[in-house]
């Protein structure tokens, strides 16, 4: 089962190595990771995807908990949440293909942010499942270079 | 506030918390430390390996229950006494360690003597760090003694490049430390108590397990106080030896790999199982599946990470083991429908067929005319020690053994490995205790093969008037490795018997120290009492029955009911 956390943690040097040698050292498995500072610039959010049984994800959170520079650990899957990831993708594009192309970056509502004779390097947005699906429409046509930010999320606000 | 060196403000933060004594070995990086140390009233210990350093300031706070400190130069200092932090940290000890480092503007070039030893040690500490900043060193010294010593117990790391220790900087009053990301749980939810203590009520077959985090929350009491009041059969791990009394009848003594019989049998069939702040370790357990299949499990446990990690359990108390046995012991008290008498009437069945298994097969060895039997050795100590020794082991046989012979009646009395399983624990650990305690009998309990890897220290305890007794279980192999090979591996003794082993009477000797040997059973105990007897450090050298072996032994990934017996 997949696992979105939400991790604050201090913005101290080591402490994302914390967080990192605990999931090496211990076996846990990370899908995905993406930190940057919060509006506090001395906490760090961290937004982690692992997938593991239900003791295996209990483990990891208390785990994460017991480091000394971690603040909160929320697993966001628990309820709802958005997820967001950006991918950029460079694409050829000859002159057979790049109408195509751009129909397609359309249809995904993606942006073309590198032109170049031979390719198009675009930028898409979206929860990874939208990701896969441009990826798996783009690669028949021939993807040249795929760089990935990996998820991050946020719980939604209670409906009422 | 007033201003002093970095040096000034870290023996006075050492004074602050009431540090007598520090182990270490000084080099280029804590030079500027050393020569403050000369003035100030905190005795150091000069040790010969700082592998021996860290495990005296270990045994130091296993002995005392305070916070055990270690100086360390950089580079080869700090990594030499990584194996010694990780063996605190699997057993939960609270040490600080201070580590000197090159200057801040030589971090990162590789300089002579440099090493990333807070990157080396994030895994094996509670927390570490490196001071960049004079400004910090005060509040990180009094953070790190905090952080060592409450929730759960370790080992806490300060790196101190040398300018900053040389720098000067502001030495604040002692405020109450608060940390946003760090606040332990030590109160029990009282309605997890009450559901524990009403599970208590409801079993037939109930058996405390208990585990070193007795020993650390100083529980011995109130645990055996809910013991004798329910009338409930006491298993302990290693760690866990001295929580309740060894005599005692309700004692079944240790469980697991090598554990007693009886433990093992009553934790297969119980039908509760009151785990308290021990953590279902692999040499405790066996095979998963098979163990206590049929119980209920209360964990108490200050560490929520602890719970439910191996073992599935119904009832978790997350809290202080004295505060939660506390909570249950009053909750007994105040229960109008529990009645002491009747509590002891219920569950005599169940102790009748735990003693039955005691008889059954009681801890066991064959004697053999002459020859010195290891077990008999460690019988012979209890009783010329009068069960009242600080015992310190290496690991192997000698430290099961230990633990199975010599009967703890009181916490704080065994210092062992347990977790990591150091082999050279014990002699440091011994001088750290004996430092602490000096009128107290200190005996390492050793092995031919295990006593040589910190073997310099004989030195420290000979310099600071340490004057341990080491008991050596000779038998010119690495014996555990040797018993597993005679038992799994068809007898194919690799890399095990001890070519060459020194001669320990005059390695003793080499030393200043005195050595004794004996060669046949009835030599033990006069070699013992002499031990006793005399005023220095003493090696007893006991010529064992060579390929005896330690016994029961569940083989690994077995049930462990499926014990080999004598």
């Amino acid at each position: 089962m997949k696992h979105t956390l939400s991790v604050l943690l201090q913005n101290k040097p080591g402490a994302l190595s914390r967080v990192t040698g605990l999931f090496s050292g211990r076996g846990f498995n990370i899908e995905s990771l993406c930190v940057a500072e919060t509006l506090d610039p001395k906490i760090s959010c961290l937004t982690l995807v692992t997938r593991g049984e239900e003791q295996i994800i209990e483990q990891i959170t208390k785990q994460l908990h017991k480091l000394i520079d971690v603040i909160k650990v929320s697993d966001i899957s628990e309820g709802e949440f958005v997820e967001r990831e950006m991918v950029l993708i460079r694409v050829k594009a000859e002159a057979a293909t790049r109408a195509e192309v751009l129909r397609i970056i359309d249809i995904f509502r993606g942006k073309v942010v590198d032109v170049s004779p031979s390719s198009y390097a675009v930028e898409i947005t979206g929860p990874e499942s939208k990701i896969m699906a441009v990826i798996d429409i783009l690669r028949p046509i021939g993807i040249k270079e795929i760089i990935r930010t990996g998820t991050i999320a946020m719980a939604r606000a209670p409906k009422k | 506030m007033t201003k002093m060196t970095g040096a000034q403000a870290i023996i006075k933060c050492l004074q602050e918390e009431g540090v007598s004594t520090i182990f270490g070995f000084p080099g280029g990086a804590v030079i500027d430390l050393y020569d403050e140390l000369l003035d100030s009233d905190i005795k150091h210990v000069l040790v010969r390996h700082e592998q021996g350093a860290v495990h005296a300031a270990d045994g130091w706070a296993r002995a005392t229950g305070e916070v055990g400190v270690a100086l360390l130069t950089s580079g080869p200092g700090a990594t030499n006494g990584v194996t010694a932090i990780a063996t605190a940290y699997m057993d939960s000890i609270p040490i600080v360690v201070l580590t000197g480092q090159v200057p801040t503007a030589l971090i990162g070039n590789d300089a002579f003597q440099e090493v990333d030893i807070v990157g080396i040690t994030r895994p094996c500490t509670k927390h570490n760090y490196l001071v960049n900043d004079p400004k910090d060193l005060v509040p990180t010294l009094r953070e790190a003694f905090y952080l060592a010593s409450t929730g759960r117990p370790g080992p806490v790391l300060i790196d101190l490049p040398k300018d900053v220790v040389a720098s000067m900087v502001n030495f604040n009053k002692k405020k109450k430390i608060k940390m946003q990301t760090y606040q332990p749980h030590y109160d029990p939810h009282p309605g997890q108590v009450e559901k524990a203590c009403k599970a208590i009520m409801a079993a037939k077959r109930p058996v405390l397990y208990i585990g070193g985090g007795v020993i650390l929350s100083n529980a011995h009491r109130e645990l055996t106080e809910l013991a004798q009041k329910l009338n409930v059969p006491v298993t302990m791990t290693l760690m866990g030896l001295g929580g309740f009394p060894g005599t005692d009848p309700l004692s079944l003594g240790m469980l697991g790999m090598h554990g007693s019989y009886a433990s093992n049998m009553a934790v297969a069939k119980s039908d509760l199982l009151i785990a308290v702040g021990a953590r279902f370790d692999d040499r405790v357990t066996g095979r998963l599946d098979a163990f206590a299949p049929h119980a209920k499990i209360i964990h108490i446990d200050i560490d929520p990470t602890s719970i439910s990690k191996n073992v599935k359990v119904d009832i978790p108390i997350v809290a202080d083991c004295r505060s939660a046995l506390r909570g249950m012991n009053a909750w007994f008290d105040n229960c109008d429908t529990f009645d002491p008498t009747a509590s002891k009437k219920k569950h005599a069945p169940w102790l009748n067929e735990v003693n039955e298994w005691q008889e059954k097969h009681p801890l066991a060895y064959r004697d053999n005319g002459d020859v010195i039997k290891p077990q008999y050795v460690v019988q012979m100590i209890n009783e010329l020690t009068g069960g009242d020794a600080i015992i310190t082991t290496e690991v192997g046989q000698n430290q099961m053994w230990a633990a199975q012979f010599y009967k703890f009646n009181e916490p704080r009395h065994l210092l062992t490995s347990g977790g990591l399983g150091t082999m050279g624990y014990g002699l440091p650990a011994a001088i750290g205790a004996k430092m602490a305690f000096p009128d107290k009998t200190v005996i390492d309990i050793a092995g031919d093969g295990s006593i040589q890897m910190n073997i310099q220290e004989l030195a420290t305890a000979r310099q600071w008037g340490a004057k341990v007794k080491v008991a050596i279980l000779n038998n010119n192999y690495l014996g555990m490795v040797r018993q597993w090979q005679e038992l799994f591996y068809n007898r194919r003794y690799s890399a095990t018997p001890m070519e060459i082993t020194p001669d320990f009477v005059e390695l003793a000797r080499a030393y200043g120290a005195v050595g004794l040997r004996a060669r046949t059973k009835d030599e033990v105990v006069p070699v013992i009492r002499e031990a006793l007897e005399t005023d220095n450090v003493v090696i007893m050298d006991f010529a064992i029955e060579r390929e005896e072996g330690v016994f029961p032994m569940v083989p690994a990934g077995k049930a462990t009911t499926e014990m080999l017996l004598v």
